[in-house]
């Protein structure tokens, strides 16, 4: 049974990811990989997350395929025009590849090669499009394809936008373009996520909660700051702000377990961040009671 | 109007290290209008580059000339002794520096500023850019805002996730383009529009060497 399998049937769906490295080596990767191993549906493998160059998202993907762990293709429209694209789409379909989340991508400013020219020739809601198209047989071109791919292709929303409505709304353009599930950023408030559930929901399209461990009231605070569609709310800071080091990280550990156990009957599962502690998923699952 | 910021001395100074008689030409139109390259501004930088080379010791003889247009031959005629010069510094915008390219084969013309974007007035020295020049404007979809010029990433179908608190991810100073659409096309009642899925840009529209030719 796959992801796609899994969230067909209504099952509570948990996914988490991992960052490509900076570099050839990928043995660190490769050990968080293999934590995660029977412990999630799939994995996400980031593209040049940040807009900081790293290993091609393909080639991972690959990896996690060969350790015989499901991958989530992303993709971002940042690095590659629609030839790029769909060359990719129809190399990972060629690898093996079933699942790929549709991102427009961070701006080049904000990585680590500010002077790089940004693509963005299409973006997310076209590249959704773009997906089904060749899922249908057929290149943005219109021209028929020699062999067709058959992508479970999902989409990301932030719950908390500030505002909300023209993000709400491109949340519905992406149903419309063929999201058949979709991620969201990380939420927090879940009073908020409830609201945001209700609304969502009348779309039928399978959402997976974006939980992001927290390893301090520092990095609370700085996601506040600094995280556009992050808002943490002052009570888990509160919460954090006693510990330090690992007793802060494992209150962290306790606080996502919580959440994902309330989030078990609001959604169809959730997708862990855990942002180089992936080894702790495990530990996060075990305080979800799962 | 095409706006322009100027070069710096230093820049200028260097492509015109080898001349000692240059030709400073500025433009009476877009790059007088954002202040980088008219009558005033040719005068501020031959009288900068003068006293850089007096300081050097080395004479420089730098005549000014400010012409109507440098994107029509018809202005760029009204030029005179230009013959007189080794080179020329034009203070015009990437056409206009062309044109006089094109017009004084046998003389190098320098650039005097840097060509920004076709921008909008939006007070005394504050220019906003607006167009792409992207040769199929989706104006009418997107009520009147360009999300082409406006958003960082161009992007055609709602803001992205780097939206915060309707400012632009790369820059907090500057509105999200598609809050913008949104606002406006619901204060018109027109939120159909925005729930219109546009399709990729044609960039052969764009991306090509483009002639306009409306003789016929």
């Amino acid at each position: 049974m796959g992801f796609r399998e899994d969230i067909q049937n209504g099952k509570f769906v948990v996914t988490a990811e991992v960052g490509p490295p900076k570099g050839t080596d990928i043995t660190e990767m490769v050990h968080h990989v293999k934590a995660l191993k029977g412990k999630v549906a799939a994995l996400n493998v980031t593209d040049n997350q940040s807009a900081v160059m790293r290993v091609s998202t393909l080639a991972i993907a690959k990896v996690l395929m060969d350790l015989d762990v499901e991958p989530i293709y992303q993709m971002t429209c940042r690095d590659r025009n629609r030839l790029g694209l769909q060359s990719d789409l129809l190399g990972a379909a060629v690898l093996g590849i079933k699942n790929v989340l549709a991102l427009t991508g961070d701006h080049t400013t904000l990585g680590d090669h500010k002077d790089a020219k940004p693509v963005f020739d299409i973006e997310s809601v076209q590249l959704l499009q773009v997906i089904n198209g060749l899922n249908e047989g057929h290149d943005m071109a219109g021209l028929e394809l020699q062999g067709t791919t058959d992508f479970f292709a999902g989409a990301i929303v932030t719950p908390e936008a500030n505002p909300f409505e023209p993000q709400f709304a491109k949340f519905e353009k992406k149903v419309k373009a063929g999201a058949k599930f979709f991620q969201t950023q990380a939420v927090y408030d879940m009073k908020k996520f409830h609201a945001f559930m209700d609304r969502a929901s009348e779309h039928n399209v399978p959402i997976l909660a974006g939980i992001l461990l927290l390893k301090s009231a520092g990095m609370a605070k700085y996601l506040n700051k600094f995280v556009a569609g992050i808002s943490v709310p002052d009570e888990l800071i509160d919460e954090l702000a006693p510990f330090k080091g690992a007793d802060a990280l494992q209150k962290g550990i306790e606080i996502a377990g919580r959440q994902i156990a309330e989030l078990r009957d609001v959604c169809a599962g959730v997708h862990i961040m855990a942002i180089g502690a992936e080894d702790k998923v495990p530990d996060i699952l075990a305080a979800a009671g799962l | 109007m095409i706006v322009a910021e100027p070069k710096s001395l230093e820049e200028i100074n260097q492509m015109i290290d080898g001349y000692d008689k240059v030709l400073m030409v500025g433009c009476g139109t877009c790059t007088t209008v954002s202040l980088s390259g008219g009558e005033r501004e040719v005068n501020l930088m031959a009288t900068a580059v003068r006293l850089s080379r007096k300081v050097e010791g080395r004479d420089i003889e730098i005549g000014q000339q400010t012409i109507i247009r440098q994107c029509d031959w018809e202005y760029i005629d009204e030029l005179k002794d230009v013959d007189d010069y080794q080179a020329i510094v034009s203070f015009a915008c990437g056409a206009g520096i062309q044109g006089l390219a094109r017009k004084f084969t046998d003389i190098p013309v320098f650039p005097g500023v840097n060509t920004s974007f076709i921008g909008f007035n939006e007070g005394y020295g504050l220019f906003s850019e607006q167009c792409k020049a992207c040769g199929e404007c989706i104006l009418d979809k997107t009520g009147g805002v360009c999300p082409v010029a406006r958003c960082a990433k161009g992007l055609l179908n709602g803001p992205c996730g780097g939206t915060n608190n309707g400012k632009c991810e790369i820059n907090k100073d500057q509105d999200c383009a598609w809050v913008l659409i949104y606002n406006q096309l619901e204060g018109q009642g027109k939120l159909d529009k925005f729930k219109e899925i546009l399709a990729p840009k044609d960039y052969s529209k764009a991306g090509n060497i483009r002639v306009l030719d409306l003789r016929t």
